[in-house]
């Protein structure tokens, strides 16, 4: 079965995404690119991933465009080649061959929505009937996120403050 | 050959997360200027998320917060949660990683004047 109205948001998804593409202005590109996290999280919201959807709507669609556009406004917000060379034919040879092996795959893929598929009968549903009485919380992905994979989310934190570390060492040695 | 193709038309998502997989690697690997690739970089993290997410629907299911606290649990009538787990931790890493490659294009930029491969090349030497 097709999610009939899913295919507008993806139809949305992908021209925004084809805009940030091809559009040389840099700036105008982020913000289509920002435009093009919203239409995705959109899109997920609809599949009922509601924590991934607000997640990408906060962190993909608002932090990412800010540090982009951070980036823009201290370096050259213009793509400076404005004609562009034509791609070398590994390129053309190499990526329609890509392309076509992947979509050759979604036939041994299960169909999408299917509540037998591998992924929802092996381990989930034990999951989905024991965090209850486990971790005392109706939402079973900040369970698992807070309680079963705790140490997870804990390490987690430590890459965040290593790419941390990593910007302000490189913007610092900018000051100089 | 035609099944293939009815497989791939029974599944929009997946037929756009790999549109937007080969744009995001196309971008990576033709164009010149680095923030631009870095948008390459970007569509191809949220291309796999998708990815993720689209597995995790059921038919007929609903957002997996539980409805009643007291009653047995039917897992049938809630979405997978463990890929929005996975997904949500990997959006997080993502951004972290998109910052870090950003501030390398500001130094770049403040040590060569330019963010143009070829022009940065042209200046190494």
């Amino acid at each position: 079965m097709i999610f009939s109205y899913e295919i507008p948001l993806i139809l949305l998804t992908l021209a925004t995404a084809a805009g940030a593409i091809w559009v040389k202005d840099l700036i105008s590109s982020v913000l289509l690119l920002g435009t093009y996290s919203f239409f995705l999280s959109l899109v997920w919201a609809w599949l009922g991933a509601v924590d991934v959807a607000f997640v990408e709507a906060v962190v993909g669609a608002g932090l990412a465009t800010v540090l982009f556009l951070l980036t823009l406004f201290k370096t050259d917000p213009k793509d400076t080649r404005l004609r562009r060379p034509p791609p070398s034919l590994a390129t053309l040879i190499v990526f329609p061959l890509l392309g076509v092996l992947l979509l050759y795959a979604a036939s041994d893929l299960p169909e999408f929505g299917d509540p037998n598929s591998p992924a929802s009968v092996h381990i989930s549903p034990t999951y989905l009937e024991r965090s209850y009485q486990d971790t005392h919380t109706p939402n079973v992905v900040t369970s698992v996120l807070m309680d079963y994979r705790s140490l997870d989310t804990m390490v987690e934190t430590v890459v965040i403050f290593a790419s941390g570390i990593a910007c302000a060492l490189l913007l610092r040695r900018k000051e100089k | 050959m035609v099944d293939a193709l009815y497989a791939v038309l029974q599944r929009p998502n997946f037929l756009a997360v790999v549109i937007i997989f080969l744009w995001g690697f196309y971008i990576m690997v033709t164009r010149y200027n680095l923030v631009k690739k870095l948008i390459g970089m970007y569509l191809i993290q949220t291309s796999v998320i998708f990815f993720l997410v689209s597995i995790s629907a059921k038919k007929g299911a609903t957002v997996p917060v539980l409805l009643s606290t007291t009653e047995p649990v039917k897992a049938a009538i809630y979405e997978n949660p463990l890929p929005h787990v996975m997904t949500l931790t990997a959006i997080v890493v993502g951004v972290a990683t998109l910052g870090v490659g950003l501030a390398l294009c500001a130094a770049i930029y403040q040590e060569y004047g330019s963010l143009d491969e070829e022009e940065i090349l042209k200046r190494l030497e």
